[in-house]
């Protein structure tokens, strides 16, 4: 009898539990996301670099800003365009909520990209994009916290080299907390999609 | 000789002319993304193999570029990363086209200045031998395509 009656009393407790969890779920619908949703997989956006104005900037400086973040180089004359063309089109497509919107397109190629060269290259594309470069060991240190990757090719022979990089966008919310990932193959109407539930998240504190 | 004769003989003499005329490729929509200062550029053309014979696309040369060659890219594994490409394949009858994140010509060290609006000459040599001249029009950085 008396075990009995425990593994009951122990049953009510575990269906009470899972009573309160799924209701705890449904009080914070998510959003649905049509891209990766990676919130609590990846760490806040946090980082000290030189912005394309030469000027020292960290993640706290975008705080209230959605950001996506892309790492490239500017001697990239097909995939790297061809990315931040896409987060033209579709900051463009996004309208006014565009305006807390903010591309950070971070060189992995810190030889050859100086704050100058940056400034032009990401203006080139949008003027919502901030060029982001640093030294080795600060590049290498916000790649790898967020498990992204680059390794610079061999040299053709003439000086000129290829950098190999993950292609992947990060983007965060206006808290600066990791939310979502996409490829540069992802369409425009699913990155718009998130983008309209995300710049809409961030308005409420 | 009979006037029948002749026409064969005219008939004839064209289809060889024609045949040696004829470019064997046909290239249109020929385009460049113009990046800021010296940066390199990547070039895009659609490609139709006319003939019934497989040709391929193996090399490239601008008057505007100290260099061009021909580069794939490709985003395998989350990677995005490019290569040299000795040889493009274009199978009889068939089409491919240089498009952003596939195969371009990268055209590097321009001799002058390139702003859009510009027309640039990509001459491809083809493996028959035969060279091909393309005029490629110079777009902004943020351009997705010859049109938007």
């Amino acid at each position: 009898m008396k075990p009995s009656f425990s593994r009951r009393v122990l049953w009510a407790l575990l269906i009470l539990i899972a009573l309160v969890g799924v209701s705890a779920c449904q009080r914070q619908p998510q959003p649905e996301w049509r891209l990766t949703d990676v919130s609590g997989h990846l760490p806040d956006l946090d980082f000290r670099l030189t912005d394309d104005n030469g000027k020292a900037v960290t993640g706290a400086d975008f705080k209230g800003k959605v950001t996506l973040m892309y790492f490239g180089y500017t001697h990239c004359p097909d995939v790297c365009p061809l990315t931040l063309t896409q987060l033209h089109v579709v900051l463009d497509r996004l309208g006014p909520p565009a305006d807390n919107v903010r591309i950070l397109f971070v060189s992995v190629d810190p030889k050859r990209d100086t704050p100058e060269i940056m400034h032009a290259y990401v203006n080139a594309f949008d003027k919502r994009a901030v060029g982001l470069v640093g030294s080795d060991a600060d590049v290498e240190a916000l790649a790898k916290r967020y498990r992204s990757a680059f390794t610079r090719e061999p040299d053709r022979g003439n000086g000129a080299y290829d950098v190999s990089h993950s292609s992947a966008i990060y983007f965060f919310d206006a808290e600066g907390k990791a939310r979502l990932l996409a490829t540069p193959s992802a369409s425009q109407d699913d990155m718009v999609h998130d983008l309209h539930l995300l710049t809409s998240l961030g308005a409420q504190p | 000789m009979t006037f029948r004769s002749l026409a064969i003989a005219l008939l004839l003499v064209a289809g060889a002319a024609q045949a040696a005329d004829a470019p064997s490729v046909k290239a249109s929509d020929g385009w460049l993304r113009v990046l800021p200062g010296s940066l390199p550029a990547g070039g895009y053309v659609s490609f139709e193999n006319l003939s019934d014979r497989a040709v391929s696309i193996v090399g490239a040369s601008s008057p505007d570029y100290a260099e061009a060659m021909v580069h794939r890219s490709s985003t395998d594994g989350g990677m995005g990363r490019m290569e040299m490409v000795d040889s493009v394949p274009l199978p009889p009858k068939g089409k491919l086209a240089f498009s952003p994140g596939g195969y371009h010509v990268m055209l590097m060290d321009a001799k002058h200045p390139v702003k859009p609006g510009d027309k640039i000459v990509v001459t491809f040599k083809l493996s028959d031998g035969e060279n091909l001249p393309v005029t490629l029009l110079a777009r902004p950085a943020n351009a997705t395509g010859a049109t938007d």
